[in-house]
């Protein structure tokens, strides 16, 4: 009997009606955008690469660290060009570059993902509380974002990895702690003309406390350029990754990584120009699609904005 | 009416800096009392204090100095967190429709706010009483997922409403709660409120800068200017036995229907600007602008008392009241000594 009251219930209730969030809207927005999408479809390619990169190795059947001296390098000992054994060629040690560039692939996106992630976090939370609370704890995080902004991060960054040896958590630690400080300066600037809004007092009046204000109420009103600055961050720092990497102040060899394998080729431009390319390409490609992913979030995230 | 003071307001005054050294004193010592059952209007032109003042009555603002006694406590030393379970009684309805709902969030969590901030209610319990309050103001309970911007200005002026109302609050402060919405509108707010008043025995502090409006719901009425209150009267008094010659010109200029009365009506044009609040005018602070100015008006400074034979009930700050009658469009101040 109740089964059945209840069955008519559902039927008799018209469906609940669900608001779009601006959230939502931005999605639909962005699924429009053809660029975007390309390159979305572009970065989920290679994510699977860096997900299946062992498959590069069961159907080439080359592992990525194996030095291939005899079949992999010339008589002169320099590297092979791309052919049916080695479709990409192979590099100054005779390894297959594509299987290189499919492991490569996880550091750069690791490194790109974590680092961000670390960036975002660290960013939003001190710029949250230097523009929401204000006063002396805003003047102390305010002066903190602009001396990390003045530090000259290379500079740091291998002084840093001279000190404590390469390694990936270094290299994400190293980004991390000094990218974080444009995220705060956005944040803050935001939060400090919402926290004069009078939903922000309706919040007050209702007796929330500055924690659930700033989380629940600031916080989702500045997360459109928080995301869009997010998406545009992860190429900049998969770059930063390759330049330290480049600088030699990657990982430690013979991991595989796209700064180091363009930084070993410098010395065959002349005799081997798969060797810089193919990884270069890797970069290139990888660093353009999410930077005009990142433009279509913007674009999607911000109606208002300007097409320039 | 019950002369049970819910609220007391006592020589209340807020300044705030500026850049330079000089403070704005938004409200210049104010006094009042707030009875149980009652809509306390308060008029004044913009920029006069009426909003600083009711967020000194919430307590959204410190007072500089005086004292706002809610039940007998005095909550301006309160702090933020022994002010929280007072935020239950108190509530305040907002000027803008806009601004004072969260563009982000939805309507179902906008008014299950005050059940999620003291712990009343969660889950669908919430749920449930934020659709009983959404049917009580007049909106589709079915909307609970939609978001402010799907809502017209009167709609989300209900959801104002119904947030305040939902953890049954003894006072509600509405702060020009009808002034940014059409005149079709604001009728069917007004109209809410005063329903709700009458259901759940609500107080109101009822701001608006229309006077229209404040005499329709009012018991009694506050004028206030430059950060004073220059005249306080039960509503009809007010209107009948006018006695501060700012209310006055404040009543003439209220629009009438028929044209013949307008006419021939008296017309009271105040000369020049409502002085800065950085610097306001000594003694009577309406002095500069007042027909009947004299000397002493700008000496010293006229105490808020019953004048002529008025009750304590009509209170007027002036040392020339108007009485019934007089004619204030021809009158000429006389600020020069004898």
């Amino acid at each position: 009997m109740t089964a059945a009251i209840e069955m008519v219930d559902v039927l008799d209730e018209p469906k609940a009606i669900e608001g779009r969030s601006p959230f939502v809207l931005a999605v639909h927005r962005l699924r429009k955008d053809k660029v975007a999408m390309i390159s979305l479809a572009v970065i989920l390619l290679i994510v699977l690469m860096a997900i299946f990169a062992p498959v590069f190795t069961a159907i080439t059947g080359h592992p990525p660290n194996e030095q291939y001296r005899d079949i992999g390098l010339t008589p002169d000992g320099l590297p092979r060009g791309p052919n049916g054994t080695f479709w990409l060629g192979t590099d100054d040690l005779g390894r297959d570059i594509l299987v290189r560039i499919a492991y490569g692939a996880r550091v750069s996106l690791l490194v790109g993902v974590i680092a961000t992630a670390i960036t975002v976090v660290i960013g939003v939370v001190l710029g949250l509380a230097a523009g929401f609370l204000g006063g002396i704890t805003d003047t102390v995080l305010a002066r903190l974002i602009d001396v990390v902004l003045s530090v000259p991060f290379l500079l740091v960054a291998i002084a840093l990895v001279s000190v404590t040896g390469p390694s990936l958590t270094v290299t994400v630690l190293v980004i991390g702690c000094f990218s974080w400080a444009s995220v705060a300066r956005i944040v803050r600037g935001q939060v400090l003309s919402l926290r004069e809004r009078e939903f922000v007092e309706a919040a007050r009046s209702l007796g929330a406390g500055d924690g659930r204000i700033m989380f629940v109420d600031v916080l989702p009103n500045v997360m459109a350029p928080v995301i869009v600055y997010t998406t545009l961050l992860i190429p900049v720092v998969i770059v930063t990754q390759a330049t330290l990497s480049f600088l030699g102040l990657g990982l430690p060899p013979p991991t595989a990584d796209w700064g180091g394998m363009i930084s070993s080729s410098q010395n065959y431009y002349t005799t081997a120009w798969w060797f810089i390319l193919f990884p270069g390409l890797a970069l290139l490609i990888t660093t353009l699609a999410f930077n005009l992913f990142g433009d279509g979030v913007r674009d999607a995230f911000d109606p208002r904005a300007d097409r320039t | 009416m019950t002369t049970d003071v819910l609220l007391k307001v006592e020589n209340v005054r807020k300044e705030f800096p500026t850049h330079s050294k000089e403070v704005v004193q938004a409200v210049a010592g104010v006094s009042l009392e707030v009875h149980k059952g009652e809509t306390l209007g308060l008029v004044g032109e913009t920029g006069c204090g009426k909003s600083t003042l009711a967020r000194c009555m919430a307590h959204l603002y410190d007072v500089t100095s005086g004292s706002v006694t809610f039940e007998g406590q005095d909550i301006t030393k309160l702090s933020r967190k022994a002010m929280r379970p007072l935020r239950r009684d108190v509530q305040v309805i907002f000027q803008d429709p806009y601004g004072s709902l969260n563009p982000r969030r939805r309507v179902g969590s906008i008014i299950g706010d005050p059940f999620a901030i003291h712990n009343i209610a969660s889950g669908n319990e919430r749920k449930k009483k934020v659709q009983e309050l959404m049917e009580l103001v007049g909106l589709n309970p079915e909307h609970y997922n939609r978001f402010p911007a799907e809502f017209s200005g009167g709609q989300r002026q209900r959801i104002g409403v119904a947030r305040a109302l939902a953890l049954r609050p003894k006072l509600v402060i509405c702060d020009e709660p009808v002034s940014a919405l059409d005149v079709s509108i604001q009728a069917q707010i007004i109209n809410l409120l005063a329903d709700l008043q009458k259901e759940f025995d609500l107080t109101y502090v009822f701001i608006s800068h229309d006077l229209s409006v404040v005499r329709h719901v009012s018991n009694r009425i506050a004028v206030m200017y430059l950060g004073k209150i220059v005249e306080l009267a039960p509503t009809d008094e007010l209107f009948s036995q006018t006695r501060h010659p700012y209310t006055r010109a404040l009543l003439s200029a209220l629009p009438v229907a028929d044209p013949d009365t307008a006419d021939s009506r008296e017309q009271i044009i105040l000369g020049g600007d409502i002085p800065s609040a950085t610097n306001p005018p000594e003694g009577c602070r309406f002095h500069t602008r007042c027909p009947k100015a004299r000397l002493d008006c700008a000496a010293e400074e006229p105490p808020l008392e019953a004048v002529l034979d008025d009750s304590w009930q009509h209170r007027t700050a002036c040392f020339y009241p108007l009485t019934v009658g007089e004619d204030l469009s021809t009158a000429v101040p006389d600020l020069k000594a004898s």
